[in-house]
């Protein structure tokens, strides 16, 4: 189908930008008029994702994060976080609740759990060594 | 500032208000100054209050989870209040959306 609308911003993984992130988003779905629940979800989902790629994918350096997002005519947001960091050997085991690997005990291990609660897809690809992509989708309701 | 912390005269409960957003960034401030309190005080209750949050990520579930630990080391209860709608659908992914999270152990160590 073909994009409605599209857009892509880069940012260092510094935790200072993660609300830079997901303001960004709201801003860009904002312009198909979203109820605020569902900003509220695309924000805490987006949230969720860079917090990842800043804290986990980029564990001992200062990377970069790229996030680009479409919308579709039938409604469709999707997001792709994106980082060149470590990568994530077993995707199936960092998706499972409460896993974590931080070890100060101050992570919960639920961000992959809040983002399946709050969005309709969450597809996520990594390569250990090169880095990790993860692909949000929502169906927004349009008003027309 | 990210939290407004009050202790009751009689120094048994220990009240924290969130305010603005907590995520990964704001969490770690909020954590340090929540437990240099409850540390300090040793109080019965801690009661975290989230009227004041605009925007909560699972961050937040960590601050919730630390606490509780926290707490049952020091033999205290802790409460969760004032949640809002898009605050208690984060809380309820990890189950503690309707908590009030005691220790059934009882009285505090002397």
């Amino acid at each position: 189908m073909k994009i409605q609308n599209r857009m892509r911003v880069s940012f260092p993984a510094r935790s200072v930008n993660e609300s830079f992130a997901r303001t960004v988003i709201a801003a860009f779905a904002a312009t198909v008029d979203p109820t605020v629940d569902e900003l509220i979800d695309i924000k805490t989902a987006v949230s969720e994702a860079v917090t990842n790629a800043i804290v986990h994918g980029y564990r001992e350096e200062l990377g970069q994060v790229y996030i680009g997002a479409s919308l579709y005519p039938d409604g469709r947001l999707v997001v792709r976080i994106r980082d060149t960091g470590c990568g994530i050997p077993d995707i199936k085991k960092a998706m499972e609740p409460l896993y974590t690997t931080c070890e100060t005990g101050e992570r919960a291990g639920l961000g992959f759990a809040v983002m399946q609660e709050l969005m309709d897809k969450v597809q996520v690809r990594s390569t250990p060594g090169k880095g990790t992509t993860v692909t949000l989708e929502k169906r927004l309701k349009i008003k027309q | 500032m990210p939290v407004k912390i009050e202790l009751s005269p009689d120094r048994e409960t220990v009240t924290v208000y969130f305010t603005g957003e907590i995520d990964h960034h704001s969490a770690k401030k909020m954590r340090e100054d929540i437990d240099s309190c409850a540390q300090h005080n040793e109080p019965r209750v801690l009661i975290l209050d989230f009227g004041g949050v605009e925007f909560m990520d699972s961050s937040g579930i960590g601050i919730v989870l630390g606490r509780y630990r926290l707490m049952q080391e020091l033999g205290g209860e802790l409460r969760l209040q004032n949640m809002p709608s898009h605050i208690r659908k984060v809380m309820r992914v990890a189950g503690i959306d309707n908590l009030k999270m005691t220790d059934s152990k009882g009285d505090k160590p002397k």
